[in-house]
């Protein structure tokens, strides 16, 4: 009997890893990828961005004009992340299961939280460009409605983990529905929440380049800017400036996380 | 006149089998009252009929006069505040401290806003602490509760029910997963509260022996039935066979250690 499961899962290991080349050398063949040039090609890159692609000192004539540009972005990037999460975190406590009021709520919170996160950041960004047109506004939604999908659906299993035991606790000497979900549910979510909240921040500063590009604002339009006018060295010192800052705000989320947790 | 009064509690969870059955006892002020029986006999079940964490399906239970099961949602809330509960898991929100553990036991009495935000009075924390002093914990009242052992947790878990000044303590399986050290303490204080403070205390207990040293009455159940009901000194070799079935024909109980009453 014991020797059958360990069969068994052997067998269902050596399966899984069959499944995995099929599908590797079945999608190279459908799509007539040559191995070896892919990889030869990397080395062909590395050496155009080493002699191309790396800022120089005329380039940093520019800093005067990207650094507010880098500061608007950051900051859009924040307030999009916080005032999602506030919107979040009502909807999570309506569409969990242990603090949910009931079934219809449930069922509404998590079907905007999935149409929210389903709909990919650039689609969000082209359909808002429609709206308002080139300005902050377009990629401030943009971002704000894609976090908002994604932090309701990490704030749910949040409050899912942290369980109903002390829920239960509450609720059996007599405290009512906010009292639980102020003095239980909360303190006892809030420090992962936080952490999601971070998370979702350094994401955005991140995506938030990619939204400039297409809507044509913040940090993301200059580098747009200078790629297609073949300024390389330009645009290398941005794409270097987005690093650092993502870097920096990395660094102070996981300190702050350290705190916290 | 009796305080808690238990007739005809029947409970379905499927269509199927009971899981109480035509369960009626009746319980006085200041009882110690233990109840045992396999995994699965309805012990819980029946322990939160009694404050309606769990509705049963017919029946009715009075409770210091009260009958519960047709009270609105916020009458049911005050018979709450007479009601303390423990668990086995302790149900607390760990990130607190012990005393805003134990001040949770004053929600019951709270409006919306004062819980909501924890407004306590003085003499609310003067009583916890004095609470907290009594069970043995002034050393640990401002640690946060993952920081505690587990006995000190059902400790905690006592302050908590005791605070709300209850008629009845329940307490559901309050020493599964302590050691022996940790369970004496528990179960001394829980003999103290109803012998000095004159409240009626219910276990649930899978010990035998320690049902029979501690309780002035056991009540045993098997298949959601009552099938004893007494003092410990009338619990003989044969009954408890019968609350436990076959599973015990190996089993060694000492009968020697009973509460004296």
């Amino acid at each position: 009997m014991r020797d059958d499961i360990f069969t068994k899962r052997r067998n269902d290991n050596l399966g899984f890893f069959a499944l995995l080349i099929v599908l590797t050398i079945g999608s190279i063949i459908i799509t007539k990828y040559d191995v070896m040039k892919g990889f030869s090609s990397i080395s062909k890159a590395l050496i155009w961005g080493g002699s191309n692609f790396y800022p120089d000192a005329e380039s940093l004539r520019i800093l005067p004009q990207i650094l507010p540009k880098l500061q608007e972005t950051v900051l859009m990037s924040i307030a999009a992340t916080t005032v999602a999460a506030v919107f979040a975190l009502f909807l999570s406590l309506a569409g969990s299961r242990t603090t949910r009021i009931n079934r219809i709520f449930s069922v509404i919170s998590r079907g905007i939280a999935s149409l929210f996160r389903n709909i990919p950041l650039v689609a969000w960004a082209m359909v808002l460009m429609l709206a308002f047109s080139q300005s902050p506004l377009t990629g401030y939604f943009a971002l704000f409605f894609a976090s908002l999908g994604f932090l309701t659906r990490a704030f749910m299993e949040t409050i899912d983990e942290v369980g109903n035991n002390s829920i239960e606790a509450l609720q059996a000497t007599g405290a009512g529905y906010f009292h639980i979900i102020f003095q239980a549910v909360l303190p006892a979510s809030m420090p992962q929440m936080i952490s999601w909240l971070l998370y979702m921040i350094e994401t955005n500063i991140r995506d938030a380049t990619l939204v400039g590009v297409l809507t044509g604002t913040g940090i993301g339009f200059s580098f747009d800017l200078y790629y297609k006018r073949f300024d390389y060295h330009a645009a290398s010192l941005v794409v270097i400036f987005i690093v650092i800052t993502v870097m920096l705000i990395e660094f102070v989320s996981n300190n702050i996380r350290r705190v916290i947790l | 006149m009796a305080l808690l009064e238990l007739k005809n509690i029947t409970k379905y969870y499927n269509q199927v089998i009971p899981a109480l059955d035509n369960v009626s006892f009746s319980v006085d002020v200041g009882e110690f009252v233990s109840i045992i029986g396999p995994s699965g006999a309805g012990k819980s079940t029946l322990l939160r009929c009694i404050n309606r964490m769990v509705e049963a399906n017919s029946g009715e239970i009075s409770v210091d006069g009260v009958i519960s099961s047709s009270l609105t949602k916020k009458k049911l809330r005050t018979l709450r505040t007479k009601i303390g509960m423990i668990f086995q898991h302790y149900n607390l929100v760990d990130r607190l401290t012990v005393i805003e553990n134990v001040l949770h036991g004053r929600l019951g009495y709270k409006s919306t806003l004062a819980g909501v935000l924890g407004r306590y009075s003085q003499e609310e924390k003067k009583q916890a602490l004095r609470i907290i002093r009594i069970l043995g914990l002034e050393e640990q009242v401002y640690k946060r509760c993952d920081q505690l052992s587990g006995g000190q947790k059902q400790r905690v878990g006592i302050a908590r029910a005791l605070i709300q000044n209850p008629k009845i303590i329940l307490c559901d399986e309050p020493i599964a997963s302590l050691d022996p050290n940790a369970s004496k303490i528990i179960m001394d204080h829980l003999r103290d509260i109803s012998t000095e403070m004159g409240i009626t205390v219910i276990v649930n207990l899978h010990q035998v022996e320690i049902a029979l040293k501690y309780s002035d009455r056991i009540i045993g159940v098997n298949k959601g039935k009552v099938v004893f009901d007494g003092s410990p000194l009338e619990l003989t070799a044969g009954q408890i066979q019968t609350i436990y079935g076959s599973e015990s024909e190996d089993l060694i109980f000492d009968l020697g250690q009973r509460h004296a009453g």
